[in-house]
């Protein structure tokens, strides 16, 4: 049997399935040896909770789509029954509402971590585009979630949204009649959104799927921004990290718990417990907090088209940020210059978000305009001259001997090196 | 590099329980109840809600039901046969020798005392499942004046026990309590 996979374990039931699938041998490889920079800080850990949280809201969401009613008179009824009459509804329900903010804040973090070490440029291009790809997909599935409850909010956040298509040229208002299936918001477009909300997260587990095959493929970034170059500077994944991500998931479970037992509904919009009234919008529409700086930036200028292209375009030039920075150096850490203006983006991302809880009056206008402003500067001018003009800070030499030059400075004291890991 | 199997790499002295062995039994314990408590919520979730258990009892009112007629009602998604027996029906259920049941069960045990007049059952044949005939005064009765199940010929005496197959047992009796002469609580 010449192509047969020759496998290890000894365990005979294990070898039989092994030999014909070798997802044993498959996970004793990626997660079990894997070679893993030593140094990880816990920015490390966001990927692993992106997991976690993922399959926490399949799990919950599968679960309540068995109580769920997608029709537009039966749905806000059915989330009650769920609140009131199912065992564990109300647990769920606020599980899979609150996973979604989580879902989102640990996303962000993991993703300020790509920018901030640099693990965007090469050779791991495809493995940020791949993760631009999963944001997206997060998005629409977060979007199109928020519309099942049917209340206030979920009809006209989904009226806004849906809306926005019209505003390109000549075919705009056609897709915009092809996504509701009618001529607003109704039942069918309840029922089409129900049926992709289902569906893409499974999506979203095969992206996930190629983002994590291209991440072993390169192997990982690590805080210092440079290649491993030996054994030395790597741990198995397994005991080192399963044991360091254990300690992260346990956070990131009390962070859900917190919410989910003590403020269910703290990031929730209260016009959202009353039905959707299709003859009466409400005051201040505003979507769930994880879209406010695409809002912000949606409503910083007059023009609709101009508007709407801005939104878009703030995603979309996510996908060429690898070939839009020209530093040589992965690590901010050894990028000064541009640290600062790193942070200042971020704070611009928190401003634009701070704009798009307000309506866009006065100084939020002012506000969102400049922070719209700072967002594309930072990508398309700022990132592209400070590669070239920067002068970085020297790079260690390896990451075990990370000591030489600027940080820590000095050479190491004798005997302070690593040595290798002992074998036991 | 580290051996990733670590009990391996430093078992304790041979045969002595180590520090590491309680550790390693604690974690497991407090995993398995974690997983628990996890797991019951969405296993109970899949339980009938409030609202399908406050649907579970139904109150019949027998006053419009006469001497000799029989009725059917929706409890649980089952139908449930009502029947007001006349005194030949209950003699005739009453006096069968045991013995030449399939089912042995007096009549005593299947009807409520002071209220024996009064048949009511779970109107679904125990062989494969149809609603036997017998309630309308038009429907078959068979033999013993009971029911008639058309799906495979079984039929049921007027206490609706069976007397003839392939159903192996009798219609099975709910849950029931008189709340006066002329109302009955089902469930």
């Amino acid at each position: 049997m010449v192509g047969l996979h020759k496998s290890e374990f000894t365990n005979p039931v294990i070898n039989w399935i092994d030999t014909r699938l070798p997802v044993f041998t498959m996970i004793q490889k990626e997660y079990g040896e894997f070679p893993t920079p030593k140094n990880f800080n816990y920015f490390w850990n966001f990927g692993a909770l992106a997991m976690v949280n993922l399959v926490i809201m399949i799990a919950t969401g599968i679960f309540l789509a068995m109580n769920y009613q997608p029709n537009s008179e039966l749905a806000f009824g059915s989330i009650q029954h769920i609140m009131r009459d199912v065992n564990y509804g109300w647990l769920l329900r606020y599980i899979h509402q609150n996973g979604a903010s989580t879902f989102f804040i640990v996303t962000y973090i993991h993703i300020f971590r790509g920018l901030y070490y640099g693990s965007y440029k090469a050779p791991r291009e495809l493995l940020w585009i791949l993760g631009v790809v999963i944001l997206i997909i997060m998005m629409a599935t977060a979007f199109m979630g928020y519309v099942l409850p049917w209340g206030q909010m979920s009809y006209w956040g989904a009226t806004v949204i849906t809306n926005l298509f019209s505003a390109f040229p000549v075919v705009g208002p056609k897709i915009v009649t092809l996504l509701w299936g009618g001529f607003s918001v109704d039942n069918p477009t309840l029922n089409r959104f129900f049926s992709l909300h289902y569906l893409l997260p499974f999506l979203l587990v095969g992206v996930i799927f190629l983002h994590v095959i291209a991440l072993h493929l390169t192997g990982s970034n690590n805080p210092l921004g440079i290649d491993v170059k030996s054994p030395q500077d790597t741990l198995p994944f397994h005991p080192y990290y399963t044991a360091k991500d254990s300690v992260g998931i346990c956070v990131f479970l009390i962070v859900l718990s917190v919410l989910v037992f003590f403020a269910p509904n703290y990031l929730g919009d209260p016009n959202n417990f009353i039905p959707a009234n299709p003859l009466q919008t409400p005051a201040d529409i505003v979507p769930e907090w994880y879209f406010l700086p695409y809002y912000a930036i949606l409503r910083s200028v007059p023009d609709k088209l101009l508007g709407v292209c801005l939104m878009f375009g703030s995603l979309l030039v996510l996908f060429v940020l690898p070939w839009l920075d020209t530093s040589k150096v992965r690590s901010v850490r050894f990028r000064p210059i541009y640290r600062v203006t790193l942070l200042v983006w971020v704070v611009a991302v928190f401003v634009l978000g701070a704009c798009g809880a307000h309506k866009p009056e006065g100084i939020w206008v002012t506000l969102s305009r400049i922070g719209t402003l700072y967002y594309f500067a930072q990508f398309l001018v700022i990132l592209p001259i400070l590669g070239k003009l920067e002068r970085p800070l020297p790079l260690p030499e390896s990451i075990s001997h990370p000591v030489i030059g600027g940080r820590g400075g000095g050479p190491l004291p004798t005997g302070a090196a690593a040595k290798p890991m002992e074998k036991a | 590099m580290a051996d990733s199997s670590a009990a391996s790499t430093h078992p304790g002295p041979a045969g002595e329980v180590t520090k590491r062995d309680m550790l390693t039994l604690v974690t497991t314990a407090a995993v398995a109840i974690g997983v628990g408590a996890v797991a019951w919520p969405f296993i109970d979730f899949m339980n009938p809600s409030k609202d399908v258990l406050a649907l579970a009892s139904v109150e019949v009112d027998l006053s419009p039901i006469e001497v000799g007629q029989g009725i059917t009602i929706l409890w649980q998604g089952k139908p449930i046969f009502v029947r007001h027996r006349t005194p030949t029906e209950i003699k005739e259920a009453v006096d069968v020798p045991l013995a030449s049941l399939i089912e042995p069960q007096p009549d005593s045990e299947r009807t409520k005392a002071g209220h024996d007049q009064w048949i009511i059952l779970i109107g679904i044949c125990t062989h494969l499942g149809c609603v036997p005939l017998g309630n309308k005064p038009s429907d078959p009765r068979g033999d013993w004046g009971g029911w008639f199940c058309p799906c495979h010929g079984s039929q049921y005496d007027t206490s609706g026990r069976v007397r003839h197959g392939p159903a192996p047992a009798n219609l099975a009796v709910p849950p029931y309590a008189f709340a006066s002469d002329t109302k009955v609580k089902i469930g």
